[in-house]
Parts: structure tokens; C-alpha cells; sequence
């Protein structure tokens, strides 16, 4: 395809809405398209966008497609039947955790593993921890739990050994035998997707894998049949949560890498937007309907974790950017307590009923609603909804659950859990923040989702950040993502040395190796890349210590003095604790290949046509909006007819089909090139 | 009151924000593993003139939920008496002195006063569990201590920072009586500075609101929290709730010691009160004051978490009768199991009182024992001793709405296990098990979780192991009609002959050589209901996935299996149950 990738689309599917954007780079023509998701086979979504958009999947050259098909499998463990073959006395390794609960207080709480204790069994083999056999690979018994969890109509299995991140050969020597009579691809090794001591999380990580493998491989074949059926012969790949794509033809053989695909292309658009914008270093904040989620981006580069647990008890161990969730959304509830304290969250009214004024039945004041009473979004917008709501409705409920029991108006109580949720919001972000070692002050917020621009301002102004950068198109933020999302492979291995006891070669070897193999597999990949780039980054510790560092490095070929105050200095800068007479360990060997698609023109998202020459042909009217205990007549702008360049002073509310954008009073709102908004908050900056 | 109520959430969340943020910063700099990776810390905010806990990290480890105000308000009472230094900006007191508001030797607080325009505002204070602090054994946790000087080094209320500076002789002194001191010094400095975080957050705090509107704020949420508990009292019915629970033996003398409680609900106020209680023990099972106190407050903690941590929560709670019992031992009385076991039974007396009242939010008792198997020795393989501590969970009690979790951390804690490669990569030994305790749920309605079964070989050199269980005599209780959990088991084999230790749960020092091997089973925990409601599929899907032999199924739950594999018989079943 090369050079003639020019008609991209991305699609991301998410918990209720499918998301599409197709970009003709061309012609600069872009269509967009909302439409429910379909979370039974997502692939009638994924075809009912590219309807909805009027695409002509014969003229697409490329698709990028973002899926939550193993999210909500693994979430509501609706899995493929999966069997475990294991090291003899561990079969409950995946049951018993790592001896925790779900919350520090209540003694409550219930744990589903991914494979239930019938379907795990247990052969005779052992490996010590410097992978020296302790007990021999009993073949037989492999082959007859292999025949007894087909038997059991398992369709996936995971041979997972103790220790076998030192020496797979018995992981190895087992998959061959499955592989004589196992009916399909379907066997996930222990070590293959993550070589790193830690039973249970290792364990996990290849159980989610095959659990989700033939449920993943069914539905992109599915979905590219479906596609081809309609005339589209070119590739699909699919988000990984890296935040890198994947080809759809290798993506499940590694699918627990896509388990959190949604969330990491929200967060690559933004780190592409940044860096487009001269904004490298973004807080990320997503918030939607029913969660808020936040992720940090420094110098354009998301951050990424390998250790993410993406429920209680559910490590999935491979790298993925780092994504926290950090409060419920719109649909948070907020009641007050029996000690006459406001309460918003952590209960949410969810998709539904959702908020009152969604109009499904929501009898709980939420924070959408409290937007709604406050002005900040449009009242007019009530007469859609089909439940029939109206806005003394909403007033009602709010004097009654919290005005009467504060001594405040329903304006005031509405306020007043604004003002409570950014607060929380605010707190939870900075935790995130400096759990990541970065201090909030030194970002800008990029605000998305369908309510993150709502809110962005006074959460800016909470956390002292001096900026707020909105994309021109916040509510599809992801699948943007998709589209202009990089090919990304990430290769960790661990080799836990004192640093005195590293010979350097050593450590450029590997580096050189997994710079290799990662330009291969791009190579192989077949897609159209401006560049190709390496992050070079040590997980490192002090001895003795058992949490990790991480020290990014400009170049591989570096040298251990320099190595040691590196990582001095970024200890001294996280903990703010000098340790200069006790030794360092590197623990992890990290990089990351990335190849850099061509640049888009992200101007195109914001139909040119649409666009006025003056402000005030781009204002549709004026309404009252409750600011700090006063109504404040305040004007409304169409967002797609604010000329390009445009400069504004809060207050001002820009409406848009996907979101609402708050610009407070005290605030100033510039429009860029690419049709950004950065907002500089009066305060701060 | 002056201060609107939406004033007064948001300077409750900055308050809780910058005790969070201390535990974060603690954690993260820590390097003993108890403090960063099983979280056995925690930091808070506690008044200037009484030591009242202000606010509380969320993070922190759950016995510490009432001891600092203790231990701060002891410091105070000392500091005014003469008996301990005058505080100066910049100072940090460091103690660990159980007799005076404490918990064993091993979590050493750390208090810095907090100064506002050159007058006292508050106490910053933290707690962290050092792996060692001297004594008999490694570790602290000697299962046969007689006196508190065999547990390790005592501190009292001293200046370990004066006016910004470490002082290097105190220091130097702690360091020649601990062991691995070498690495003390990296804890020492990640303790003082999340006190110092906790300082800079708590300035930008009173700089943004004012120093009149947060002290307010601070009286008011104390109030408020004191009514909201009091609201949760008072819905439940009036009268006196009464239980016992057992601890297997003090480690020296093989009798069971009592924690005997009759609970009386008045209004909304709760009185615990423990007289009867068997008296102060020769071993270490004894508890001293602030780990009674903290143990009740962190068990009505699990039931009502809705409230915020705060002195004006424990308010409506009083609690009597403990002089002359072991659950207020006194000076010398050995206490290393008082934070790790005591306070875990006196929990579950107060969960076994309150289920009939709180049926819905009350579980039977879970497995309450920290498990603790301590394995010392040498490696000849890499010329060096070690210490090797296991530290198990165990089942939760079934409750009313699930059956419990298996394999949960104890009661008290919030910490994780270590995974079997990363002991078997630091330690010269080989699991060949690590497994449900099969049966061990106490059989119910909603059953008890399942604790865990592993046994261990060394692999080379010569060891001495160690055990502070319990749960080995009585399994964690069943409520309400059901079972209790299965007991902790403890078995050694030495030279292939089992052993089990007189004491069930505890012994000190029993040598293994090459090739022996330690087996424990933990407590399942205490079911909840009558086993013979529980519905004949849960049953049935028990037996399936080998939780529990078809003999237990039938005994137990009143449900018969026959045949191979095992099928349910209904008629039999129906017969057993009384339902033919």
C-alpha cells in the first residue's frame, strides 16, 4: 500500500458508542459518524460507521480499528473455554492471588479467576529459580492433560511453570506435544508474553491471553470478511494498549496486549495533538458518562507501564500506556451524608438509567444534571430526550436530596457538587501525577471525552496548571487515535545486576538485539512510516529496594558512571532523598521501537467550510450560566464556525456536536492552526 | 458555625489529600519491603493539645487506625511533664515504646510538630514497620519472650532530628542494635520526609483557606464525624451483645487465653466492655492499650467505612474493663503478637457480637491470623545468613451477600504476599506446594473463604524455624448457624518424621537440616447461615472443583453424592436435609 495509504479510517468501539472518523489525506475531506455500539459482535457497529459516514470501503486504504471485544471479556469474564496445564502442587496459583482484597476496610468482596479449578491441571516438572531441572518433564502427563482438557471442550491452553522465565525449555517441550493434536493455534506459553519472575502476574497475563485469544481471532476475521464482503481489500490493525498498532493477522496471537486498547488511542491522539501543538507534556483527562480516566504525557511520549492490574486481582503484565481511572463521570451521584456532608461518587447512575436529564429514568442528582441546572449545558438539548424531562424536573430532585438538607437554593446545591467533584477530580489527578513522579504544575490538561471540557478550566485552575489544550473534536477523541496512532514494539528484559557488576557491552548488546528485532517486525509489517524512532529507558532501584525507577537514556551507548548519577538524579528528583553510599541495581532493560506514520492534517476535523471570519458570526446567542454564587449572561459560540486563530476572554460556552467546552470567567481561550483550543487560566498563567 | 458545608468537604479532602500523599511518599522512598511493598505504614495529622487524630492516610495499614493519636498523646502529656524534650521547629521525635501508646517494637513512629507563625498548629506523625529492631530473634517476633527486652529495642520519645538535622549519635546507637542496619538509614529518611511532604501540603492548605477557616473546619468535621457514627448506632436495636474468641496460647504456656466481650447499645453510644478476659500472659500474646483501642476502632472501621477516620469517629465508642487483662499489659510484658494477633481476635469478639445486630454488613470471622513463619539461617551456597519470613492469609467469613474470599490478607493488614520465585530466589528453599486449603471453609448458607495450604524444604545449610499462628485450637467462627472455619495447621518433617509443635500455632527455633520440609494450612474462614439452605448447585459446584470430598458435601451441607464422577442424589439429599 506505501505511499497510497491516503484514506484512512479510524473506529474505535467503546462501551456505548461507536466512534468513527475517515480522513481523505487527498482530498482533506473527513466524515464522522456516532453510532451505538453493538457489544455482542462489535462488528455490526464497526459496518453500521462506516454506513452512517457514507464511506466507500472500496476507495479505503487503510482501517485502524480500536476494540473492546477483550475488555469486556475479560471484565465480565465471558471467556473462550480455557484450560491450564501446570507446574504439580500450583494449580491454585491463579486463584489464590497475591493474598489481598478488593478495599482496605470491609471484609468483603468475591474473585472470579479465569480458569476454574476443573480445568487446571497438574503435571510433574520443576525447574529451580536459576532454571536448573529439579524434576524432569513427565511428557506423558503433559499429553494426557492436554487430551483431558480437550475432552472438557477447552478450546485455548496455557502451559504456565514455575520459573520458566529462567529456562522455558519444559514450556517449550510441552506446547510441541499439545501442538501434535491440538485442533488449533490456541496455546499461550507461560513466558512468552512476559519473561519475568512473579507466578501469579505472569500467570494471569497468559491466562487473559488465551482466554481472550479465539474470541479475539474470531471476531477480526469476522470483521474483515464483513469488510472485504463489502468491497474493502486492504489491511485492518488494531490498537494495542501500547498505543501502538498491530497488524490484524498477528494481533491475536499476542491479544491480552489489547485489553486496554480503548482508553491508550484517547491518550495517543493526544500525545499527537501535543506534540503537533508544542504541548509535549499533557495530562490526559477522559471524562465521559461513566468513568473519568487520566494518563501522563511527557516530551509527547504517553507513559507506559508493564504492571497494570486492570481490575482487583487482574494483572495484565504488558506494556500498556498508563491509564488510571479516577472517578465515575457524568453520571456520578451525589447525596449527603448522615453527617451533613455533600457526598459526590463513587455510585454513578451508569449508561442507565444514567442522569436525570438523559431522561431513561434517573431519579439521582448527578453531575451532568448539576451542569444542566447551572447553565453549562444547554437546557434547550431536554426537549430531544425521549424520556420527556424538564428542567424543573431537575430542580426538584436537587431541593429535595441536597438543597433541604444544606440550606441551599438547587442553583447553589448544583454548585456546590460541581464544585465538590472537580475538588476529588482534582486530588485523584494529582495523585496520579505524582505516583508517576511528575508534578501537575509542569503539564498542560488536555481535556476529552464528552464532559472532560465541562470541567477542565477549574480543574486546571485546582491543580495550578497554567493551560488547557481542546482538541477540535473531544468526543471522538479515540478513534482520532486510531488514526494517527504509530506502529510500537516494546521489549523488556529483565537481568536484575548491580550496577558495579554490569559489564556495559553487555547492556548495549541487548539493546542493539531489541532494536533489531523491533525494526524487523515493523519492517514486516508492510505500512507507510516517516521514521523510525527508539526510547532507550533502565528500570533501576538502591539495593535493598524493592520499588522500580525508571531512568530514561538519550542514547544506548552509555557509559555506568553516567548511568548511576542519572538515576541518582531522578531519585533525588522523585524523593527528594540524596543516597549517595548504597549501591544501584539495574533491573530491567527497556526499548521501545517506534515507527512514525506521516503527519496528518488534523486542521480537516473542523469542516473548513463551516468556518465564519468573525467572532460574532460564530455566536448563536447568549444565555445565564451560574458562576461563584451569580448568574452571568454569557455567550454561546458554535465551535465548527470559530474562525481559525479566534481569541476570547471567559466567560463563554462553545457548543459542539460532541461536547460542551466551558470557558470560565477570568479565562482566555485562543483557537490554533490545527483548530485546538488552548485555554490560559487567569490565575496561574 | 461560620463555615458554609461545601467549604468544609473541600478542606476535608485537602486534609485527606495531604495525608495521602505522606503515605505515597513514604512507600515509594522505603526500602523495607514491609513498608513499600506490603504498605505497613501509615501517616496522619493529630492536634496540637491533645494528640485527636485530625485525619488519616486512606492507604494505611488498618491497625494503625487509632495508635498515633496515642502514641501522640503521650508525647504530649511527657513533653509537659518534663519527661521528654521541648519540641523546636524542625524536630522529629522518633518512639516506638509499646507502654506508651504503641504497638510492638517494630513500628517505630516518627512526630514532627507543626509550627504556624511560631505556635504550635499540630502534630505530623507516621508509623513504619522496620524488619528488625534488635532482640532474640530476627524480625522481632519471638514466639516464647518472656520480658519486652528479649523483643528488641526500646525507644522512648527522643529527638532523632533536631531542628532539621539527623542526630548521628542516637542514630548511631539504634544502628549497633539492629540488624541489616546498613540499609535503616534509607527508611530513617523516607519516614522524615513524608513528614516533611506532609508539612509543605498542609502550609499550601492553611495558605489558601486560612488558619482560622482550617481550624474550624477541623472541629467541625471531628463534630460531624462523631454524628455520623453516632446515626449508624443508632439504627442499631438497644440491648447487649456478648462473645468470646480464643487465642490458642501465649507461645509459653499452653492454655487458651480468652477475649471475653459484652457490647451495650444506648442510644447511639457502644460500650465495649472486656472484663472477664483471661489476665496479662507470660508470653508475647499480650496487647497493651492503644492496639486494644486501635483493634475495636478498625473492626467498626470494616463495618461502617462510610466514616471518615477521625478522633470525633471514635467518640461514640467506649471501652472498659480491660485493666488487669492481657489486653492492657503492662511494663515488662512481652507484646510482639498484639499488633499481628491480638488486635485480629479482638476484631473478630466485636464482628461475633455485632453479627446479630448487623446482620447485613457483619461477616463471620475471617481467618484473623497473620500466619507469621519465620525461617532463619545460613546459605553455604552464598556464604551468608538469611531471614526468611512467610506471612499467610486466609479464608473470609461468608457474609450476607457472598461467600467469603479466599486467601485474604489478615484483618489488620492490606499487604500483598510475595510470589514463591522471589522466595525461592532470595532463600535457600523449595515450595512444592502452594494450594487451596481444600474443606477448610466453614461450611454455610454462604460459605467461608479458603485459607492456604504449602510446604516448603530447605534446601541446603541448616535453619530454625519458627511459627506465630493461630486459629490452630478453635477455626474463625461461624455465624448465625454456620460452621466455623477449618483450622491453621502447622507440620514439620524432620529427617521425613512429622513433628507438630506442642503449641499448635506457635513454636521458636525448631532446627531442619537439608531435605526437611514445613507444611502449614491457614484458617478457612467461619461460615455464615445454615449450611443445609445453601442451594444444592453452590454445593454441587464445590464438590466439582475439589473445594470440598463428597463426604464433606454430605456431612456438612446435608448433600449426597454418589458414583464417579460424583453426582448428586436428590432423594438422599432431600432425606438429609429433612425436606423427604
Amino acid at each position: 500500500m506505501g505511499e497510497s495509504s491516503r484514506a484512512v479510517v479510524g473506529v474505535d468501539v467503546g462501551g456505548t458508542f461507536t466512534d468513527l472518523v475517515a480522513l481523505d489525506q487527498t482530498t482533506g475531506q473527513v466524515k464522522l459518524a456516532k453510532v451505538p455500539s453493538t457489544l455482542d459482535n462489535q462488528a455490526f457497529g464497526v459496518l453500521n460507521a462506516l454506513k452512517a459516514a457514507e464511506c466507500d470501503l472500496a476507495a479505503l486504504d487503510l482501517i485502524v480499528h480500536g476494540t473492546t471485544t477483550t475488555t469486556n471479556a475479560v471484565l465480565e469474564r465471558k471467556l473462550a473455554k480455557t484450560g491450564l496445564i501446570t507446574t504439580a502442587g500450583f494449580r491454585d496459583i491463579l486463584e489464590l492471588g497475591r493474598r489481598t482484597r478488593p478495599q482496605p476496610y470491609g471484609m468483603k468482596g468475591e474473585f472470579q479467576p479465569l480458569i476454574p479449578r476443573d480445568l487446571r491441571l497438574e503435571v510433574p516438572e520443576r525447574m529451580d529459580c536459576d532454571g536448573k531441572v529439579v524434576t524432569a518433564l513427565d511428557e506423558d502427563a503433559v499429553r494426557d492433560a492436554g487430551r483431558q482438557l480437550l475432552d472438557m471442550g477447552c478450546e485455548s491452553v496455557v502451559i504456565h511453570y514455575l520459573h520458566a522465565y529462567a529456562n522455558p525449555d519444559h514450556e517449550r517441550r510441552s506446547a510441541d506435544i499439545l501442538r501434535t493434536f491440538w485442533p488449533n493455534d490456541h496455546i499461550t506459553m507461560g513466558h512468552a508474553l512476559l519473561s519475568e519472575s512473579r507466578e501469579f502476574e505472569r500467570g494471569v497475563t497468559a491466562a487473559a491471553n488465551a482466554a481472550v485469544q479465539p474470541l479475539l481471532d474470531r471476531y477480526i476475521r469476522r470483521l474483515v470478511s464483513e469488510l472485504g464482503a463489502n468491497g474493502y481489500d486492504g489491511d485492518v490493525l488494531v490498537m494495542n494498549g501500547n498505543g501502538g498498532m498491530v497488524s490484524s493477522s498477528r494481533v491475536a496471537l499476542e491479544a491480552a496486549k489489547t485489553v486496554m486498547s480503548g482508553p491508550a488511542s484517547g491518550v495517543m491522539a493526544a500525545a499527537y495533538v501535543g506534540r503537533k501543538a508544542g504541548q509535549g507534556n499533557l495530562i490526559t483527562y477522559d471524562m465521559g458518562g461513566t468513568s473519568t480516566d487520566v494518563a501522563l504525557i511527557r516530551n509527547a511520549e504517553p507513559s507506559v507501564s508493564n504492571e497494570i492490574e486492570v481490575e482487583y486481582a487482574m494483572p495484565i503484565h504488558v506494556p500498556m500506556v498508563d491509564v488510571r481511572t479516577v472517578g465515575a463521570g457524568g453520571g456520578s451521584i451525589s447525596r449527603v451524608n448522615p453527617a451533613g456532608l455533600l457526598e459526590v461518587g463513587p455510585e454513578s447512575a451508569g449508561a442507565t438509567p444514567g442522569p436525570i436529564c438523559y431522561g431513561l429514568g434517573g431519579t439521582e442528582p448527578t453531575i451532568s444534571d448539576a451542569n444542566l441546572l447551572l447553565g453549562r449545558l444547554d437546557p434547550a438539548r431536554l426537549n430531544s430526550v425521549k424520556g420527556g424531562v424538564t428542567l424543573e424536573q431537575v430542580k426538584d430532585i436537587f431541593a429535595d436530596r441536597l438543597g433541604s438538607k444544606l440550606g441551599l437554593s438547587p442553583t447553589e446545591a448544583a454548585e456546590a457538587v460541581i464544585r465538590i467533584a472537580n475538588t476529588k477530580m482534582a486530588g485523584a489527578i494529582r495523585m496520579v501525577s505524582i505516583s508517576l513522579g511528575a508534578d501537575p504544575r509542569d503539564f498542560a490538561l488536555f481535556a476529552f471525552g464528552g464532559a472532560g471540557p465541562s470541567h477542565a478550566c477549574a480543574l486546571a485552575r485546582e491543580l495550578g496548571i497554567p493551560r488547557v489544550l481542546i482538541p477540535s473534536r473531544p468526543g471522538i477523541t479515540n478513534a482520532i487515535g486510531c488514526v494517527v496512532a504509530d506502529l510500537r514494539h516494546d521489549f523488556v528484559r529483565t537481568i536484575n545486576t548491580p550496577l558495579n557488576a554490569l559489564d556495559p557491552s553487555h547492556l548495549h548488546g541487548i539493546f542493539a538485539d531489541q532494536a533489531k528485532q523491533g525494526e524487523l517486525v515493523i519492517s514486516k509489517e508492510n505500512i507507510a512510516i516517516s521514521e523510525v524512532r527508539h526510547l532507550y529507558s533502565v528500570d533501576m532501584q538502591f539495593v535493598g529496594q524493592t520499588h522500580l525507577l525508571r531512568v530514561p537514556l538519550e542514547r544506548p551507548d552509555i557509559d555506568l558512571d553516567t548511568l548511576q548519577s542519572l538515576f541518582e538524579a531522578a531519585y533525588f528528583d522523585r524523593f527528594h532523598v540524596a543516597l549517595d553510599n548504597i549501591r544501584a541495581n539495574v533491573v530491567n532493560v527497556n526499548c521501545s521501537i517506534i515507527g512514525t506514520r506521516a503527519a496528518l492534517d488534523l486542521s480537516v476535523l473542523l469542516d473548513p467550510a463551516l468556518r465564519k471570519s468573525t467572532l460574532d458570526e460564530a455566536q448563536i446567542g447568549t444565555r445565564p450560566v451560574f458562576f461563584a454564587g451569580t448568574w452571568v449572561n454569557t455567550p454561546i459560540f458554535q465551535r465548527e464556525h470559530l474562525p481559525i486563530g479566534f481569541a476570547l476572554d471567559g466567560p463563554a460556552i462553545l457548543q459542539q456536536m460532541d461536547t460542551t467546552i466551558l470557558i470560565e470567567p477570568g479565562d482566555h481561550a485562543q483557537g490554533d492552526a490545527d483548530g485546538n483550543i488552548i485555554v490560559r487560566i487567569g490565575d496561574i498563567s | 458555625m461560620s463555615l458554609d458545608p461545601i467549604t468544609l468537604t473541600v478542606i476535608q479532602a485537602g486534609l485527606q489529600q495531604v495525608c495521602d500523599e505522606m503515605d505515597l511518599s513514604f512507600s515509594r522512598a522505603a526500602f523495607s519491603p514491609v513498608i513499600a511493598e506490603a504498605n505497613d505504614r501509615s501517616d496522619g495529622i493529630y492536634a496540637a493539645e491533645d494528640g485527636a487524630l485530625i485525619a488519616q492516610g486512606a492507604g494505611g495499614l488498618p491497625v494503625f487506625v487509632g495508635t498515633m493519636q496515642y502514641s501522640t498523646r503521650t508525647l504530649i502529656r511527657m513533653i509537659d511533664e518534663g519527661k521528654a524534650a521541648k519540641p523546636k521547629p524542625g524536630d522529629i521525635y522518633i518512639v516506638n515504646d509499646p507502654y506508651l501508646g504503641g504497638t510492638h517494637l517494630m513500628d517505630v513512629r516518627f512526630a514532627r510538630p507543626f509550627y504556624r507563625n511560631g505556635k504550635l498548629f499540630c502534630w505530623l506523625s507516621n508509623t513504619g514497620h522496620w524488619p528488625d529492631t534488635g532482640g532474640v530473634v530476627p524480625g522481632g517476633f519471638s514466639a516464647s519472650a518472656t520480658a519486652v527486652e528479649q523483643e528488641g529495642l526500646r525507644l522512648p520519645p527522643v529527638r532523632l532530628f533536631k531542628e532539621g538535622v539527623l542526630d548521628e549519635e542516637i542514630f548511631a546507637i539504634i544502628s549497633s542494635n539492629i540488624r541489616v542496619a546498613d540499609q535503616r538509614i534509607g527508611d530513617v529518611k523516607a519516614q522524615a520526609a513524608a513528614l516533611l511532604v506532609g508539612e509543605k501540603r498542609l502550609n499550601e492548605l492553611l495558605d489558601r483557606y486560612g488558619d482560622a477557616a482550617v481550624s474550624e473546619a477541623i472541629s467541625e468535621l471531628r463534630k460531624r464525624a462523631a454524628i455520623q457514627m453516632r446515626a449508624f448506632i443508632s439504627d442499631i436495636a438497644d440491648g447487649q451483645y456478648t462473645s468470646s474468641a480464643w487465642i490458642d496460647s501465649d507461645g509459653v504456656i499452653n492454655d487458651p487465653l480468652e477475649i471475653r466481650l459484652r457490647i451495650t447499645k444506648n442510644g447511639d453510644t457502644l460500650v465495649f466492655d472486656f472484663a472477664g478476659s483471661s489476665p496479662p500472659c507470660q508470653g508475647p500474646m499480650n496487647s497493651v492499650q492503644a492496639t486494644t483501642y486501635s483493634a475495636v476502632y478498625l473492626a467498626m472501621r470494616h463495618i461502617f467505612p462510610e466514616v471518615p477516620m477521625s478522633a470525633g469517629a471514635f467518640e461514640p465508642l467506649k471501652i472498659t474493663g480491660i485493666a488487669g487483662t492481657f489486653l492492657d499489659a503492662q511494663y515488662p510484658r512481652p507484646v510482639s503478637g498484639c499488633a499481628a494477633e491480638v488486635s485480629q481476635r479482638i476484631a473478630e469478639a466485636v464482628f461475633a457480637a455485632l453479627v446479630p445486630a448487623l446482620p447485613d454488613r457483619v461477616t463471620a470471622a475471617p481467618a484473623g491470623t497473620s500466619g507469621n513463619f519465620a525461617l532463619g539461617g545460613h546459605d553455604p551456597q552464598r556464604g551468608r545468613d538469611f531471614v526468611m519470613y512467610q506471612i499467610s492469609g486466609g479464608g473470609y467469613g461468608g457474609n450476607a451477600d457472598h461467600d467469603g474470599l479466599s486467601n485474604g490478607c489478615s484483618t489488620i493488614g492490606i499487604s500483598k504476599a510475595p510470589p514463591v520465585e522471589i522466595m525461592e530466589q532470595a532463600f535457600p528453599v523449595l515450595y512444592h506446594r502452594y494450594a487451596l486449603h481444600e474443606g477448610s471453609g466453614g461450611a454455610g448458607l454462604h460459605r467461608g473463604g479458603f485459607g492456604l495450604d504449602y510446604e516448603v524444604e530447605l534446601r541446603r545449610g541448616a535453619a530454625k524455624a519458627s511459627f506465630v499462628m493461630d486459629h490452630g485450637r478453635f477455626g474463625p467462627q461461624g455465624v448465625l448457624g454456620g460452621k466455623d472455619g477449618g483450622v491453621n495447621t502447622v507440620t514439620v518433617y524432620r529427617d521425613g518424621a512429622p513433628y507438630t509443635p506442642e503449641h499448635l500455632s506457635k513454636e521458636q527455633d525448631i532446627p531442619l537440616g537439608p531435605g526437611d520440609r514445613v507444611h502449614v494450612r491457614t484458617p478457612g474462614g467461619g461460615g455464615y447461615g445454615d449450611p443445609f439452605e445453601r442451594s444444592v448447585d453452590d454445593v454441587r459446584n464445590d464438590v466439582r472443583l475439589g473445594r470440598y470430598t463428597p463426604e464433606q458435601a454430605r456431612d456438612l451441607f446435608g448433600v449426597e453424592f454418589t458414583g464417579s464422577p460424583p453426582e448428586v442424589d436428590s432423594r438422599a439429599t432431600a432425606r438429609l436435609r429433612g425436606k423427604a
